[in-house]
């Protein structure tokens, strides 16, 4: 029981600094990559307490495919990273004021000041989790039966997110020759020799 | 304190939500950082839903945060294709800048 509080709050902690990081960090590829730190992270929280599908999940999808994604694209731009921080300290009063009032909000509902007498807090109590069926086996059995046009319709989601990406970003430079496979194939003797008569002396 | 329960990993997300709307508000030049921070809103919001799920005994939770995760990859996707569109347009990614459609 110590090792595994000691494992959640080893990956807690890296959660929350690692978030802290992303914000404040000054140049974006260092955002991004402590984001995926976040996302490993997290997902040892979600081994810790016994959700393995959605833990590997996340590191396939947010780690494999999202982050390598921002990662693409921060390098790809050409940004000019110190202009982009111009702001920081400008915005820092606003930003730091909604987020304390968020954090107290949240602290208000958890029950934290012992004004709501803990109404979330008490449904950690029978937290005793059944395992009788292995965690993947148990997500398949309420997903693929109770759940399954709510995960066509991610189906769906993913492929209109697909065909909109390849759409916004397809485009045909004008200045780029390509090969034209057909118009070669259909080049006839005709029009691409001419035989000339040349008199003899003349020239052409 | 050695016994891991709900409160811990709500703790733990909430802080990143807050982390995240934090952050939205203070890097407003730089659009890339704030779709980081929305994942880090979206990462938040799955820690919530998986931790109730599993200390109440209830899968659907979890399937759930599976739908959410879809969602925040298509967002991803999207909202990058138009970052780069926009770059290559404009130039630049100053959040400021884009007020085109305003009246």
């Amino acid at each position: 029981m110590i090792l595994q509080a000691l494992a959640f709050y080893v990956f807690a902690a890296v959660t929350m600094a690692s978030g802290a990081m992303v914000v404040v960090s000054r140049n974006p590829v260092y955002s991004v990559l402590f984001l995926i730190l976040a996302f490993f992270n997290a997902a040892g929280l979600f081994v810790l307490i016994g959700a393995e599908f959605v833990a590997m999940i996340l590191v396939i999808v947010y780690v494999g495919a999202v982050a390598v994604l921002f990662l693409f694209v921060v390098m790809m731009l050409d940004i000019n990273v110190t202009k982009l921080k111009e702001g920081f300290l400008e915005y820092l009063p606003v930003g730091a004021l909604v987020a304390i009032v968020l954090a107290l909000e949240i602290m208000f509902g958890l029950g934290v000041f012992g004004t709501t007498p803990g109404t979330v807090m008490t449904l950690g109590k029978n937290g005793a989790q059944v395992a009788t069926i292995e965690n993947t086996r148990a997500i398949g059995q309420v997903l693929y039966t109770q759940y399954f046009y709510l995960f066509q319709v991610a189906g769906a989601v993913l492929l209109v997110a697909m065909i909109g990406a390849i759409v916004l970003t397809l485009r045909s430079r004008p200045g780029v020759r390509r090969q034209k496979v057909g118009e070669q194939l259909y080049r006839s003797k005709a029009d691409a020799i001419s035989v000339v008569k040349v008199t003899t002396r003349g020239g052409v | 304190m050695w016994t891991i329960g709900l409160g811990h990993y709500l703790f733990v997300s909430a802080v990143l939500f807050t982390f995240g709307v934090f952050g939205i508000f203070v890097n407003r030049k730089n659009v890339i950082v704030i779709l980081m921070c929305v994942e880090l809103m979206l990462l938040a919001v799955n820690i919530n839903l998986v931790a109730f799920s599993v200390f109440q005994g209830n899968v659907v939770g979890q399937i759930f945060a599976m739908l959410v995760l879809t969602v925040a990859a298509a967002e991803a996707a999207i909202g990058l294709a138009i970052l780069v569109v926009y770059f290559r347009n404009r130039g630049t990614i100053e959040v400021e800048d884009i007020s085109a459609m305003k009246g």
